[in-house]
């Protein structure tokens, strides 16, 4: 037996599957729709590691899946956060998986005042900024004459050009290396990264320039990515950055060493003016001169000087000490005191160290004092008879010497 | 690629004859001392006088090798 109760009517023709029916609202969604701007707000914005974008557009009634390709996310220059208001051009679809109305976003502008670029700029400066980055006292001096200096810029360009006039009317004696880089569109910034990573191999290299002309906001826009200006923050030797004209600033000048307006200003910070050198090389020359020539006369009367009072000192003591000696040896006499005998020792020990003493000082410069076994000092060719053993006292000890016979 | 140790550089030498001059002036030295910093004063001079005389200014390429090393290669003017 059969159940034939039946409380729905069967379809009178053939069920669309699921996927038909989507298709063909896809079909019909997007030949109704022309490419259209939609303003909204983000939400759910995620990226996939395909590079992707997704996220929602919402106003306060309704809201609108999109999707954004990695192509064209890419040209975006900062990623966009939760609640960001945006214009989004695109086209309408219907995405198959979900049956979800989709736009396929082409273009992203935020609504705010310079966009994304205002957006992008702010938070490369802000991250620059919390590494201390941009400090001024980050900043070294450059050297004052460069014997190698890298440039990073596009072979093609005219700053090439510019830095190699410039350097060689100014400062011949250096060596230029260029290390090409894309300056605008894709690839610019990795290009620059490697580029700026690549010069600081060298190891003669001792300054790096990193420019290029002017261009539009967009042209320029590499110069202000994070990657570039940290490459140019890390480099080991001294950078000037010089990018496009000068009202136009980007991150990277700001973490650059030294700033120039244009590429040719670049160079002329770079390297000194030749003449400049010349002239100073002259003035050191004259300089080294005088300074010798007053040092030698200073030297000469030093010893005039110096024989004199050595001459004088010496006489002096012994002369004190003779007449010590003998003003004691007469109280000896009178007295004959026994404490006087070991007295007359102490005093004849006195008496060769108080020689010994008073030239030390003429001894330090080079001078030598000659004395016979006695401890007298030989001062004349008439003291040395060929032969005659004497002790030469220097500035450290004594030597044992004898006389030559002369000729 | 330029060698590792290299002479010194003209900034090291203007230095440096800075620092004799300034030594020659002061009376602190002895004069064997002296003599030997002006004759050390006249060489760094002469080094640095031909360093600017025959310097002609040097273009290169730098590139990355196909094995990670650095290649330079000459430019024209």
């Amino acid at each position: 037996m059969s159940l034939s109760l039946s409380l729905e009517e069967a379809p009178r023709q053939r069920p669309s599957t699921v996927s038909e029916v989507v298709e063909s609202a896809r079909v019909v969604v997007e030949h109704a729709f022309p490419p259209l701007w939609v303003e909204g707000e983000i939400s759910n914005f995620k990226t996939y590691p395909s590079g992707h974008w997704y996220f929602t557009l919402k106003d306060p009634a309704a809201q609108l899946r999109c999707v954004m390709w990695r192509a064209d996310a890419r040209r975006v220059p900062a990623t966009p956060q939760e609640g960001l208001k945006v214009f989004a051009r695109g086209e309408l679809t219907v995405g198959t998986k979900r049956g979800e109305l989709q736009l396929v976003v082409r273009q992203l502008l935020a609504t705010t005042e310079g966009g994304f670029y205002a957006i992008a700029l702010e938070r490369a400066r802000a991250a620059l900024e919390k590494d201390g980055l941009l400090d001024p006292a980050r900043k070294r001096p450059l050297p004052l004459y460069p014997r190698v200096i890298g440039v990073v810029t596009s072979p093609e360009g005219a700053v090439w050009h510019d830095i190699v006039a410039v350097v060689g009317r100014r400062w011949p004696a250096t060596e230029l290396v260029l290390v090409g880089a894309r300056v605008q569109g894709d690839g610019a910034v990795e290009d620059l990264c490697r580029a700026l990573a690549l010069a600081n191999r060298l190891t003669a290299l001792e300054l790096l320039i990193v420019g290029r002309g002017g261009g539009s906001k967009e042209d320029l826009w590499a110069f202000n990515d994070e990657r570039v200006a940290r490459a140019v923050a890390a480099s080991r030797v001294p950078t000037i950055a010089a990018v496009g004209h000068e009202t136009d600033v980007t991150l990277t000048e700001l973490v650059a060493d030294v700033r120039a307006a244009t590429p040719s200003a670049a160079a002329e910070k770079a390297v000194p003016e030749r003449a400049d050198l010349v002239r100073r090389l002259a003035a050191v020359g004259a300089g080294l001169g005088s300074a010798v020539s007053r040092r030698l006369q200073l030297a000469e009367e030093r010893v005039r000087h110096a024989s004199t009072r050595l001459g004088g000192a010496v006489d002096r003591r012994l002369a004190a000490t003779g007449e010590r000696l003998r003003r004691h040896a007469a109280r000896m006499v009178a007295s004959c005191d026994a404490r006087l005998a070991a007295r007359q020792a102490d005093l004849s020990r006195l008496g060769a160290s108080l020689d010994a003493l008073s030239p030390l000082k003429v001894l330090d410069r080079g001078y030598a004092v000659a004395r016979d076994d006695r401890g007298r000092v030989l001062r004349r060719v008439g003291d040395f008879p060929p032969g005659r053993a004497f002790r030469l006292r220097v500035t450290d000890g004594e030597v044992p010497a004898r006389a030559e016979p002369r000729p | 690629m330029s060698a590792e140790r290299r002479p010194p550089s003209l900034e090291e030498d203007l230095n440096r004859l800075d620092a004799i001059v300034r030594a020659l002036e002061t009376e602190d030295v002895d004069l064997d001392r002296a003599l030997a910093l002006f004759e050390e004063g006249v060489e760094r001079l002469r080094t640095a006088r031909e360093r600017l005389a025959d310097a002609g200014l040097r273009l290169r390429q730098l590139r990355e090798a196909a094995d990670g090393g650095l290649k330079l290669d000459d430019l024209d003017r």
